[in-house]
Formats: structure tokens, C-alpha cells, sequence
């Protein structure tokens, strides 16, 4: 019996395993390379306060807005089988939603609140828009993402005007980087809180089933009382909250919004994090795990690269080499070879044990 | 009938965990329609694939015209004049006739395609196929697609046609057009192997038949030394009580009670206005010719499409189905009749699938715990009896007769008051078709009321206590009690039409 179970748990997760391999190969080739990559330490910042500094923080810190995005991405994959390249642009309109706030009157905990709630609205009504476009209208995803990804950047100018308004603060600098005392940067608290919440609404609510069952066979998912426009909608929906997440992070880091920068080109990294995650673009059956563990792979491949001195003229050059790689390997071929590869273990396994018997 | 063109000879095939073909003998002879017969997983589709080269078999060997030969591609079979025309089509719709039977076929880089119109010309003429060379596929019917097919193995000098069952998706006229191109071919001297589930048109053409059970032989027979009774005894491996039992109970299920269901005016975007009424724990049913408009008319009943105009009452009161989840929540479960399309969700897996509409009746705030949805699929797996190796298995990977039955412990699962079952033994073996008429039976007994669809009459007769007989989307007749024959069928359709005109 306690085999039976680890085999399942082994076919569940299996399309974990080339993101966990990957992120492993990283690691150890920069434990070889250098010893010192792993060392975690703590030092102090210019406040005095404890901090936790190493690669492996860098990694997991700098990822935050990658992972937060490709949890969302992995929704809106599962449920229209399309994706949605409208995220960074999306980010940008809720990051300059949350500055036009803060700039409104003096910082305080409230107004950050405030903030934070006006944009994510904000940012869920964008996703509306986009899910709209693609349930009702059914126009593909990346065609009806588009318009936003065309527009975002210039919605977020005309929300703070041309220049690039700074808000400084005690609280927006806690939210980019420390919480005094607390050593674990909070970009890294914020990827886990999100985790947390959305495992209690996949726990409390059945999104998970219904929208596997929308991605998977949607005529089938209505004849049973799915309605696929609503949890297709959710589903944008979702990813538009995650966005402004993303982009509140994105504009704490800095204390400033840069409606051009922020978060520039991720759309694709999000979309890759989900692919390299081992979940099929095509929607259906998604692993939320794989897609995270894809995004610290893309951040731990380029943390490894800036750390070989490699140029950052030349590192998108290098880590598309890495990603051809972790394509390949998650294809539907090379999957179909292991498969095989462990049929065949597996059924010899089985004749031993029947002749033991 | 000519010399022997094809022989498999101890042909073994497992997968993990499941001994597929065991031991298994085949022999064709040229010029002759052999029927390949047995249950959903008797093996009949891994002895084709293993033929095809789809799967490597274990060990056996395989020689034709004497020959023995090693097939371990798709396309060392066709070299080996060895084809296959699936039940799906597997041609490309939006090239033309001429461009389908040689596409993929040329060696050189340039085509003359003046040339090869002119030879699919003389083909089609040759065959009798109703088809111009340059028509694009996707406007021909099915049944003329599936002959092209056909007709671009024959040009590829087969010599053992595989016919993997070509007439699900085809209404009599084109099963009868199909059979007169087989028997053409057979009198050149092909031999044909027919898969089906229609025993009908296994006596119609066919000249042998092997049949298969659980993976091995049961034998090879002659057609006419091999009474329809007997051969659907052999497929099952036991004899037919269960069938005969069937006819002795309808004459309690006639018995209806208080009206459950009633439709007034009932459209929707795909049925035209109709009445109908069930009665509390009956059984009737739609019949009448392909297109006739019964499934649409379930289809409205249910809100599988939008619906136009109309009242709906349940048990008196008015009700709004404009929606499959108010149907639902009325308590009116509906199995469609394309279990691919509509029915299964292919890669989730069977617990998923089973406990799928009652979840959603449940809502969406309230999802079930491991446990229940375990013990829900538990049971129902044992109750009706699914092959799966386990819970967590995709159904998709299941026996069409298997998939079936999870569609139906999903709706089982609801509790319904009034169940629409389309087509639920369509393409699924005899033991199934049986195991689910019975179910049916006991379901009204208990107080279910259930409207059944299925294509093939005798079915119906032996289920329904009523039947609506529907011609030209609109409904010509109600037959019941003693009028329930076959040829009060036949003959309402027919009547029907003489209205009509």
C-alpha cells in the first residue's frame, strides 16, 4: 500500500521534475564554481537592522513578482488555453494607480492600504476587460491581450503625467525591501502570503476542479452546470489582482514608479515560468508548484549569469541557450520517451515480483 | 474464397498490469469481409494496432501471403499493402478529393496535378464513389469521405483493408453504400477486416468472423454457421438470459403514475416546438431517423442549447430551464449523446468525473473532501461495476463502455428525478448495452423517470413503455403498449411523412 501511494504521488508531481532538476544543476554548478554561492549571512542594513543577504536570498527575493505573475498565468492558461501577454503593461496601470494614491496626501499605513486596495481593483477590472474579450467575444487570448499590452504603459502615463513621481516613505520601503526586524525580505512574506491564499481558495472553493474542467472540455463542463464564460472571467480576474501585487512590489522596490521599466518584458517570463512548470499552454490540467519552481529557475539562471560576470548585454543570449534546454526536455517527445523508458522499468519490476510470488 | 493472404500466429501483447492480447490466432483470405468481433477490451483495437504497427507486440509472428514480415511502424504496414481507415476521418477536409488520395504519396518534388486529378477520376468511377476530384473533402458526407479514404488504399496496392468502425457516424443509405464498395473490393480479390458493434451488419457482409474475449480467441466461424444469438453469447462467454429477462419486466414500467415533467411549446435554437410530458418512474423514449430532431429535442428539455420559447412544469409548478445548471438543480440529469465532445472531461480523472455534476449542484463555495469524493467514486465504481485500475486514473484512458458508465454514475450521483439518457450504449459492447437497459428498468422501478435514446430500435422496444416518433424535427406519432413493434415504428415515420405532404 505505501508504494502504491508513491508511485501516485511520483505520476501527480512528475512534471516537477524538470523544473526541480533544473533549479538543482544551477545550484550545484554554482556550488562548484563557487563555494561561496550558497553562503546565506546576515548582515545589517543602513538602519541597523538584521538582514538576510546571499544569492540564495537574491534569487528568491528577486523572483517575487515573477512568481506572483505566473501563479495567476497558470489560471488563465488552465482555463482559456491562451495567454495573456497584457501583465507587465497590467502591473504598470496598478502601479501607478497605487503612487497617484500615495501622492494624494501624506504617506500613512491607511493611504498604503488604500492604495493597495484602489489598484487591485483597478487591476481586476483591467483583467475584466481582457476576460470579457476572450469568454464573451472569444477572441483569443493573446490577440485580446494585446490591446493592453499596446496600451497599458501609456494608461499608466496619463494616470501620474510624464514624470517619474518618487514616494518615499518608511511603510513603501518596508513593502520593497525589510520590515525592521524582520531578517526575510518582505517581497519573499508577499509571494508566500499570496501562495497561502490562493491554496484556501482552491481548499475552500472549487476553482481548481472547474477550471481544469473548463480548459479541458468546455462544452463538457457546461452540460454540467459550469458556466465556462464566469470561470473564464475569474480566471483574468485573478491574474488582474496578482498583477497589481506585481506591481505594487515593483514600485516599492524603488520607491518610484517608472511606467516605461516596470517590470518590463515579464509577460514572457510569466508565460515561460508556467511552460517550464511542465503545465501544457493549451490549458487543461495545471500544477500551480511547477509554474512557482519556474519562476525561481528564470530568476536563478539569471542571478547565476550576472554572478559569472556574464555581460547584460549578453545574458538574454545565454539564458535562452538554458531555456531551449528545459523546452526540450518538458516536450511532449522527450516526456513520451521517459514515460516509456519507465513503463519498461516498472513492468520488469512487476514479472520479478510475480515470479517471486 | 482465395488462398490464405494474412496470417497473425500467437500474437502477445501486455501493457502494465494488463495482459491486452494473449496467445491470439488471425487468419485472412484474400477476396473475403472478415469480422473482427468482441466487448469493449476484449482486444480487438491492440490486435489492429499491433497490425498497423501502432504498438510492438510482444511475441507472435505476423506473414502475409506467406511472407513473414516485421511491422514496427505505421508505415512498414502500408508497405506490407496492409491499411486502415479509422472511424474518424483522417484526411484533410479543406484539400480536394484528388489532393487527399495522393497527398503524402510523391516522391518528387514537382506534381502533376493534371495527372493526378485525371487518376482519382478514373478511381472514383472505377469504385462508384459519388465524388467529383476537385471537391473539396469537408463538402462531401461522412460516408463518401470515409470511401475516399478507402479508395486512396486501394490505390496504394493494399491488399488486407482494415475498416475500424466505419459506420457509427452513417445512417443506412450510406452503411448500404459503404458495404457495396466493400463487397466490390472483395470481389477484387482484398481481404477486409470489419470492426463493429452492429451485429446487423456483421450477417450483411461479412464471411467469417473471429471473435475475441478478454484478450484471447474464442474462435473463428463461418457466418452462416454462426446464429446472431450464439455469436452474442460467445462475445459475452455466457448465454443470453439476460436479454429475455429484459422483455418480461416492461410490462411493469408501463405502469405511470403522477406526470413529472411537462413541456409546453418547448423550443430551442436547434428543436422546433414540441409538447411532451413523463410521467413519475416511466421510461420512454425519442425515436426516428438520423436528424430527426430527438436529441435535439432532449437537448432542450435539458437547456443544452438555448432556449427560445415555452413552459416548462415541474410536478405542477412553473418552472425557468434556460440553463443545464437550473435543469439541474430541477433535478433532470442529462448523459449526451457525443460522449467524447459533451460527456467526459478526458485528462481528469475518474473520481473527478464522477463527482463532477454533483459538486456543481453543490456550489461553488462548498467543494467536497477527499474522503466523500473517494467514497462517492468508490461506490460507484463497485456499483456499476467500472473497469479502472484506479480513482486517480484519467478517464480518458478508460474503454468507451467505461467511460460511459462514469458518465452515468455522475448523474446517478445527483439523484435525479427524471434522467435524459442519449444514446448511452452507443459504441459500447453487448454486455454493457445490456447491464445499462437493465439498469435503466430498475432505476423506474425505484421511481426515476427516464427518457432513453438509443438508434437501434429493438432497444428501445424493450425498455420504453412509450415511445415519441419523431420525422423532420417535428414529433408524428406516440406509440405505446401494444402498439410497440417494429413495424408500428417504421410505419409512424412513414405515416407521418404522408401527413406531411
Amino acid at each position: 500500500m505505501p508504494e502504491r501511494k508513491k508511485t501516485g504521488f511520483f505520476q501527480n508531481n512528475s512534471q516537477l521534475l524538470i523544473p526541480l532538476v533544473a533549479i538543482g544543476l544551477l545550484l550545484i554548478f554554482n556550488l562548484i564554481r563557487d563555494s561561496s554561492f550558497f553562503s546565506v549571512n546576515i548582515g545589517t542594513n543602513n538602519d541597523g537592522y538584521p538582514v538576510l543577504q546571499g544569492n540564495l536570498i537574491s534569487i528568491l527575493n528577486g523572483a517575487s513578482e515573477l512568481a506572483i505573475l505566473a501563479m495567476g498565468m497558470t489560471l488563465v492558461t488552465a482555463a482559456s488555453g491562451g495567454q495573456d501577454i497584457s501583465v507587465g503593461c497590467l502591473a504598470a496601470i496598478a502601479g501607478s494607480v497605487f503612487v497617484k494614491v500615495l501622492r494624494a496626501g501624506p504617506i500613512t499605513g491607511w493611504t498604503v492600504a488604500l492604495g493597495v486596495v484602489l489598484c487591485c481593483l483597478v487591476a481586476m477590472v483591467f483583467g475584466c476587460f481582457n476576460g470579457t474579450l476572450v469568454s464573451v467575444f472569444k477572441i483569443q487570448p493573446m490577440i485580446a491581450t494585446l490591446i493592453l499590452f499596446t496600451c497599458g504603459r501609456s494608461i499608466a502615463y496619463w494616470i501620474n503625467g510624464g514624470a517619474t513621481p518618487t514616494v518615499g516613505s518608511p511603510i513603501i520601503t518596508a513593502i520593497g525591501s525589510f520590515i525592521p526586524g524582520i531578517p526575510v525580505p518582505t517581497p519573499i512574506l508577499i509571494v508566500i502570503l499570496v501562495g497561502i491564499i490562493l491554496s484556501i481558495v482552491f481548499r475552500t472553493t472549487t476553482l481548481r476542479l472547474y477550471i481544469q474542467s473548463v480548459g479541458i472540455n468546455q462544452g463538457a463542463a457546461k452540460l454540467n452546470g459550469i458556466n465556462p464564460l464566469k470561470i473564464k472571467l475569474l480566471a483574468f480576474i485573478l491574474l488582474g489582482a496578482c498583477c497589481s501585487v506585481s506591481g505594487v512590489i515593483g514600485v516599492s522596490r524603488l520607491s518610484l514608479i517608472n511606467h516605461e521599466t516596470l517590470l518590463l518584458n515579464i509577460e514572457m517570463d510569466a508565460i515561460l515560468a508556467v511552460a517550464i512548470g511542465g503545465n501544457s499552454l493549451g490549458g487543461g490540467k495545471f500544477n500551480m508548484a511547477g509554474s512557482i519552481l519556474g519562476a525561481y529557475t528564470i530568476q536563478a539562471l539569471t542571478i547565476t549569469l550576472y554572478a559569472m560576470k556574464v555581460p547584460s548585454t549578453d545574458v538574454k543570449a545565454y539564458k535562452a541557450i538554458v531555456i531551449i534546454l528545459l523546452v526540450i526536455l518538458g516536450s511532449p517527445v522527450v516526456k513520451d520517451a521517459f514515460r516509456r523508458l519507465r513503463m519498461r522499468s516498472n513492468s520488469g519490476r512487476t514479472s520479478i515480483g510475480k515470479e517471486a510470488a | 474464397m482465395g488462398e490464405i493472404l494474412l496470417t497473425m500466429r500467437g500474437i502477445c501483447k501486455s501493457f502494465p498490469g494488463v495482459k491486452a492480447l494473449n496467445n491470439v490466432d488471425f487468419t485472412l483470405r484474400a477476396g473475403e469481409i472478415h469480422a473482427l468481433m468482441g466487448e469493449n477490451g476484449a482486444g480487438k483495437s491492440t490486435l489492429i494496432k499491433v497490425l498497423t504497427g501502432v504498438y510492438p507486440k510482444d511475441t507472435g509472428e505476423i506473414s502475409v501471403e506467406g511472407q513473414p514480415i516485421a511491422i514496427h511502424s505505421p508505415q512498414d504496414a502500408q508497405k506490407n499493402g496492409i491499411a486502415t481507415v479509422y472511424q474518424e476521418i483522417t484526411l484533410c477536409p479543406n484539400l480536394t478529393v484528388a489532393e487527399n488520395m495522393f497527398i503524402g504519396r510523391n516522391e518528387n518534388l514537382v506534381v502533376d496535378w493534371g495527372k493526378m486529378v485525371k487518376r482519382s477520376d478514373e478511381l472514383l468511377k472505377n469504385l462508384g464513389i459519388p465524388a467529383r476530384p476537385k471537391q473539396q473533402l469537408g463538402s462531401c458526407s461522412i460516408a463518401v469521405q470515409q470511401m475516399v479514404a478507402i479508395a486512396r488504399a486501394v490505390d496504394m496496392n493494399c491488399k488486407v483493408l482494415i475498416l475500424d468502425e466505419p459506420t457509427s457516424s452513417l445512417d443506412d443509405k450510406e452503411v448500404e453504400m459503404l458495404f457495396s464498395l466493400m463487397r466490390d473490393l472483395k470481389s477484387r480479390g482484398v481481404g477486409i477486416i470489419f470492426v463493429t458493434h452492429f451485429l446487423e451488419q456483421v450477417y450483411a457482409v461479412s464471411d467469417r468472423i473471429t471473435v475475441l474475449r478478454n484478450g484471447e480467441l474464442v474462435g473463428e466461424y463461418v457466418v452462416e454457421e454462426l446464429p446472431q444469438v450464439e455469436l452474442v453469447a460467445k462475445m459475452m462467454g455466457k448465454e443470453l438470459e439476460g436479454l429475455s429477462d429484459l422483455d418480461k419486466n416492461r410490462g411493469k414500467s408501463s405502469a405511470a403514475g403522477e406526470s413529472l415533467y411537462e413541456a409546453e411549446n418547448l423550443s430551442s435554437s436547434e428543436a422546433k416546438p414540441f409538447d411532451f410530458q413523463i410521467a413519475k418512474g416511466e421510461v420512454n423514449g425519442f425515436t426516428g431517423l438520423l436528424g430527426s430532431g430527438r436529441s435535439e429535442s432532449v437537448r432542450a428539455i435539458f437547456a443544452a442549447d438555448k432556449v427560445t420559447g415555452g413552459k416548462v412544469r415541474m410536478k405542477g409548478k412553473q418552472l425557468n430551464i434556460n440553463t443545464p445548471y437550473q435543469a439541474m438543480k430541477a433535478g433532470i440529469g442529462y448523459l449526451p449523446e457525443d460522449r467524447k465532445r459533451d460527456g467526459i472531461i478526458a485528462d481528469l480523472s475518474v473520481r473527478e468525473n464522477i463527482i463532477l455534476a454533483l459538486q456543481v449542484m453543490k456550489g461553488f463555495f462548498h467543494p467536497m473532501s477527499k474522503a466523500q469524493m473517494s467514497g462517492f467514486a468508490d461506490e460507484y465504481i463497485r456499483a456499476l461495476e467500472i473497469k479502472t485500475a484506479s480513482q486517480d486514473t484519467p478517464v480518458g484512458s478508460l474503454s468507451g463502455g467505461n467511460q460511459q458508465k462514469v458518465i452515468l454514475a455522475r448523474w446517478l450521483l445527483t439523484h435525479p428525478e427524471y434522467l435524459i439518457l442519449d444514446e448511452p450504449t452507443r459504441g459500447i459492447d453487448v454486455g454493457t448495452k445490456t447491464e445499462i437497459q437493465r439498469l435503466v428498468l430498475k432505476l423506474a422501478e425505484e421511481g426515476m423517470s427516464i427518457t432513453f435514446i438509443s438508434s437501434e430500435i429493438e432497444e428501445m422496444l424493450r425498455t420504453c413503455s412509450r415511445l415519441i416518433v419523431m420525422r423532420d424535427r417535428k414529433i408524428v406519432g406516440e406509440l405505446k403498449g401494444e402498439e410497440l413493434t417494429q413495424s408500428n415504428v417504421m410505419r409512424t415515420i412513414a405515416g407521418g411523412g404522408k401527413e406531411n405532404a
